[in-house]
């Protein structure tokens, strides 16, 4: 899965700053909106998976599923966002992601290429941004068509485990 | 894995070295410790000499000049206190001790650089050599002062730590000297110790290495005459500068030829010990019987991930092959059946063996702690004593490293804040030696690990005001709350009752920590305290990565694992005749046989969205399961639609986003692959009580433990005058409803023909029932009696932990009142009832046991008054002389004094002084010894049985069992009759 991710990079690296000061992400999209993570930081990306729901759990809790023998905890990211999540679930792509020692896989709708994109043209988070989002985004970047926002992983998963 | 490339052999043989090394040096601080105690042990003593030898040995060989001057002075030292020359004291140890210190900050500081750090030991190493030389008069034996001409050629050549030296030199010299040094020199360590070994053993007579074996294995690879005869000039050379003379070195030489000398031949222990000559090479042979003579096990050490891949592994091989077996079964004839079941079994044999790869002894993690205590002691001028019980205990590697940091944390703390200086101690009337307790064990799925500590306790009235001042909690919040909650608090970040902080416990780490640590794992860690008693943490761990055998039950189309260790059995019920199944006040309870079981839904529980009855009507729903389940003394049952079969699962500990349910105790992954959670028996009993009152339930989880324990099932009717009354679910048989106009007057009694037999009915007020009406009916029975009591309405099950008020003993029948369910309630004194209704119901059995003597005194000691309500009067009823001891120091202080008794009930679980404590006490103590003790407990585990045998209880009851208790009492104090008559 790695190498998968891998020859993503390679083929996705059309922007690499030749000052080497570039930063890849692997990017996805929640709700029509496009999110990246470090590319170092995904160790997985997964089609549909069978998820079993856990009872009582946060919301944005999916459920856990089995990776190869590992049990991993499902985020719904749509949920974590507050955007609609109706029969999201089944059909959603799986990023997994390594928080703290303990696997993760963020629920998005869509995952895309890897992009390779230079540190200075990353721009702050807008005051204005939804309270939900602005917890979790590090950074937005202007791309042609469309803005990415930078996920940070940590607080992605920080804030369910702090309601608990 | 893979990183293998970039090593030179140096690094890896560094990198055996500090792992080694790490592991010895952890060993020394314990055994040094324990030779402080005992002085005169000399195998003790001979094992610490041979691993500072080693790790000297090692340090040499590796070129690590500092480390093997501090190592090699310190063996000098203990090398002393093995000849004779020293005696074993505090200051001999202390200064071994910070040697040692000083050789792990190098070891460390190895590990992080891959070199030696820079610096001087001169201070240390003179103070060492001091001792060593004798400069210093440390406690020098006075009778025995080793001459140096007296004594056998063996002590004339300095003993074994002179003959390793020798050969450690030369050895040393005659690799400067050798052709082929490049080669030798991995071998030389070997060679050296197998010529010190060899050399002891034909000195001192005793079987090991044999000299000429050694001496033959090097011709044999090859090493010609000449370099035979360097090494021995260099032995020889060795001994005379370390001071041996001549003749000496002559006599010793002697030895060193492979014509054994006349007197090796003289000696048939070294005959005798001769082995076969083997094909195997020179360090092949040495090394092996090296190994046979120090090392009692063959073991190998492997990389931690290595191991960790491996479980992976075989967990994905589990699956697979369950999947496997799944596709079989839908085959009548498979060619592949047989190899399949073959590859089961393979299987499943593996997996043990790689669990057990990962387990081990909890031990492990107690090595330092021995030496903290004892540093502690003199850095405090206290006197405490370690006691460590259960280090045998194993678990899982993972998380014996998470609690590592914890129990140290917490035996600092106990040993630091907890035991108070010697003078502190004696003015309070305790003995000069505190106590640190640790101990460990299992118990159902978990291990509980407590460390305790018979110091000054803290204070409820500290922990409030710091609660307050640091804004933690308001006054009148803990007004609401118990002193267990309370105490709870410490675990708080931010809280340190600590008035001053001392370079001890001070360090910034609070207790918060311990507790985020122990959560992390999935534990629990609760703290009970009396003030001038002592402290206690109590941990409960899960063993995670077992494999435990579990019931899968489904339950809305969601399947569950169930632990079989608390299931006590399957009852099966039939929509179409829901025979015993009923509701009160809609909490449902099942009539099992002659109990009444409180049932919980598992849909309910868990929030589980319920589908229409209607809509799922087709095969397979015409009936529902209970599974009987049993925690500490409550059991239950747990409403599923579904049972499938048992499966051997795999614990993997929650995820930490959803750990805050107590309802799961795990997550596994079954033989078709999918996730599912394991069921927590505890966390599902706390629902049994919590279900109507879903957002209250923020009780944290320490305070869970203690309520697990002190809870009790009550039922709560309605009666009479008043507010509701309440009685242990327990103690009642059966729930009977009946039209009281069908019972019967006979004599002054209202009776009813119930089950073939006659059942008085009497009213809460005592009297006969007024024969009118539909009521609800509690029925007590006890063999062939039976008792009705005739309530107006049966409102609720409730499990809470019973704080029983005391109220005016007034009113007869009502032991006192209790806040249950948020309402006060009073509590019915059962045995009130009964006696009314028969009037010799509890006296039987003392009359079998002693006719008219006069009355026995029992002390009775229990910490929860709702208890001592119940049993004192029972007991007095029954014609015993009860004393009531509320807890075991009290019991203790009423033994001491004049108090005279026949026979002692005590509690287990009490704050402080527990009941196994109390009992060993009690056992040791000269005139309470003979006296029977009975044990009172909530759970009755054959474990709990067990050790409560074993710390000197002569039975073990069932708190909620009153007659079993008579019966006990009736049937020891018998016993203990007869045994007196015969001795008289």
């Amino acid at each position: 899965m790695r190498n998968n991710v891998d020859s993503r990079t390679a083929s996705g690296s059309f922007e690499a700053a030749a000052s080497g000061l570039a930063d890849d992400y692997v990017t996805m999209s929640v709700g029509g909106q496009a999110f990246g993570i470090p590319v170092l930081s995904v160790r997985d990306v997964l089609g549909p998976q069978n998820i079993t729901r856990v009872p009582l759990a946060p919301d944005e809790v999916a459920g856990s599923l089995n990776l190869r023998g590992r049990i991993v905890t499902a985020i719904n990211m749509r949920k974590r966002l507050g955007l609609p999540a109706d029969d999201f679930v089944a059909s959603a792509m799986a990023v997994v992601v390594e928080h703290d020692d303990e696997p993760f896989s963020l629920l998005v709708d869509e995952v895309g290429e890897v992009l390779s994109l230079p540190a200075t043209r990353r721009e702050s988070v807008p005051a204005t941004l939804d309270a939900r989002w602005r917890e979790v985004a590090q950074g937005i970047y202007r791309l042609d068509d469309r803005l990415l926002i930078v996920l940070s992983v940590a607080d992605v998963l920080g804030a369910i485990r702090a309601d608990a | 894995m893979g990183q293998e490339t970039g090593h030179s052999d140096m690094d890896d043989l560094l990198n055996e070295f500090l792992a080694e090394a790490r592991e010895s040096l952890d060993v020394l601080d314990s055994e040094l410790v324990e030779l402080e105690q005992r002085p005169e042990d000399p195998a003790l003593l001979g094992s610490i000499f041979r691993i500072m030898h080693t790790i000297k040995g090692t340090c040499g060989f590796l070129g690590l000049p500092r480390l093997e001057t501090v190592a090699h002075a310190a063996e000098d030292v203990l090398g002393r206190v093995r000849d004779g020359g020293l005696l074993v004291s505090p200051e001999v140890v202390s200064l071994v001790l910070s040697a040692l210190d000083r050789i792990k900050e190098l070891v460390a500081a190895l590990g992080a650089t891959g070199s030696e750090p820079a610096g001087s030991d001169e201070e240390l190493i003179g103070a060492l050599r001091r001792l060593a030389s004798g400069e210093v008069e440390a406690s020098r034996p006075a009778d025995i002062a080793p001459s140096a001409k007296a004594g056998k050629l063996y002590d004339r050549a300095g003993g074994a730590s002179g003959i390793d030296t020798a050969c450690e030199l030369a050895c040393m010299a005659f690799l400067e000297q050798s052709a082929q040094r490049e080669a030798l020199e991995p071998d030389m360590l070997k060679l050296q110790f197998a010529l010190a070994g060899g050399l002891t053993a034909a000195l001192q007579k005793t079987p090991g290495i044999d000299i000429v074996d050694v001496l033959t294995c090097l011709a044999d690879n090859g090493w010609t005459e000449a370099d035979l005869a360097t090494l021995r000039t260099e032995i020889g050379k060795a001994f005379a500068s370390l001071g041996v003379d001549a003749d000496d070195v002559a006599a010793l030489l002697r030895h060193l030829t492979r014509e054994a000398p006349e007197e090796a031949i003289a000696l048939p222990a070294v005959e005798e010990a001769k082995p076969k000559k083997g094909a195997e090479t020179m360090p092949a042979a040495t090394e092996r019987r090296d190994v046979a003579a120090n090392a009692p096990s063959e073991t190998l050490r492997v990389n931690i991930n290595v191991l960790e891949d491996l479980m992976t592994m075989v967990s994905e091989l589990v699956l697979t092959r369950n999947q496997l077996l799944q596709i079989l079964r839908g085959y009548n004839e498979s060619p592949f059946g047989a190899p399949l079941q073959r590859l089961n079994q393979i299987t499943t044999e593996l997996q043990e063996n790689v669990m057990m790869t990962r387990m081990q002894p909890i031990g492990n993690a107690w090595g330092k702690l021995p030496r903290l205590v004892r540093d502690l002691t003199q850095e405090l001028d206290k006197k405490i004593e370690l006691v460590m019980t259960g280090a045998d205990t194993e678990l899982d590697r993972q998380i014996l490293e998470s609690i590592r940091d914890p129990l140290t944390h917490m035996v600092r703390n106990s040993a630091d804040h907890g035991i108070e200086t010697v003078g502190e101690r004696l003015a309070a009337g305790k003995p000069e030696h505190g106590t640190v307790e640790l101990s460990a064990r299992h118990e159902g799925g978990h291990i509980i690990v407590q460390v305790s500590d018979n110091g000054r306790g803290l204070p409820t009235a500290r922990i409030r005001e710091k609660v307050v001042a640091n804004g933690l909690a308001t006054e009148a919040q803990l007004e609401t709350m118990t002193e267990q909650q309370i105490q709870q608090f410490i675990f708080r970040p931010g809280f340190s009752t600590a008035a001053s902080v001392t370079s001890v416990s001070g360090r910034g780490v609070g207790m918060d920590v311990v507790r985020s640590n122990i959560e992390k794992i999935g534990g629990i860690i609760e703290f009970q305290s009396t003030e001038g008693v002592g402290s206690r943490f109590v941990i409960k761990i899960p063993l995670t990565l077992a494999i435990v055998s579990a019931i899968i039950v489904e339950c809305a189309g969601e399947r569950f694992a169930m632990p079989q260790n608390s299931v006590v059995e399957l009852v099966r019920i039939s929509h179409t005749s829901a025979k015993g199944l009923e509701e009160i006040n809609g909490r449902p309870v099942y009539r099992l046989r002659d109990r009444l079981l409180p049932l919980v839904s598992l849909a309910e529980i868990l929030d589980l969205p319920r589908p229409d009855r209607a809509a799922d009507d087709d095969s397979g729903t015409e009936s529902t399961y209970v599974v009987v389940s049993q925690v500490g003394a409550f059991v239950f049952g747990i409403i599923v639609d579904k049972v499938f079969d048992t499966e051997e699962i795999v614990v993997k500990p929650v995820s930490r986003t959803i750990r805050h349910i107590s309802c799961f105790s795990g997550t596994t992954i079954l033989g078709d692959g999918q996730v599912i959670m394991i069921l927590d028996p505890n966390g599902l009993a706390s629902a049994v009580s919590a279900v109507p009152h879903i957002e209250s339930a923020q009780t944290t989880t320490g305070d869970n433990l203690t309520h697990d324990r002190d809870a009790v099932s009550m039922l709560v009717f309605e009666a009479g005058d008043g507010g509701p009354k309440a009685v242990p679910l327990s103690l009642v048989a059966r729930l009977e409803e009946a039209d009281l106009s069908t019972a019967e007057q006979a004599g002054a009694r209202t009776v009813l023909q119930y089950r073939g037999g006659l059942m008085p009915l009497i009213g809460l007020d005592g009297e006969p029932a007024v024969r009118t009406g539909k009521h609800p009916i509690l029925v007590f029975v006890d063999g062939s009696r039976m008792l009705g009591l005739v309530v107006d309405r049966v409102i609720d099950i409730i499990e809470a932990p019973l704080d029983l008020q005391l109220t005016g003993g007034s009113r007869a029948g009502i032991l006192g009142s209790a806040v249950i369910a948020s309402t006060t309630t009073d509590v019915i004194d059962t045995v009130h009832y009964l006696r009314q209704s028969d009037a010799d119901w509890f006296s039987v059995e003392t009359e079998k046991a002693f006719g008219e003597d006069d009355s026995r005194n029992v002390l009775l000691v229990e910490d929860s008054a709702f208890f001592r309500n119940l049993l004192m009067p029972m007991l007095t009823l029954a014609g015993y002389h009860v004393t009531v001891a509320e807890h075991g120091e009290a019991a203790l202080e009423i033994c001491k004094g004049s108090g005279r008794f026949d026979i002692v009930v005590s509690d287990i679980e009490m704050p402080g002084l527990s009941g196994f404590d109390l009992a060993r006490l009690l056992k040791s103590d000269g005139h309470m010894k003979g006296v029977p003790i009975i044990a009172l407990s909530s759970h009755a585990n054959p474990k709990d049985i067990e050790r409560g045998m074993s710390a000197g209880f002569t039975e073990y009851v069932t708190k909620l069992d009153p007659k079993a208790l008579l019966g006990a009492l009736s049937r020891v104090l018998s016993s203990d009759e007869s045994g007196k008559d015969i001795a008289a």
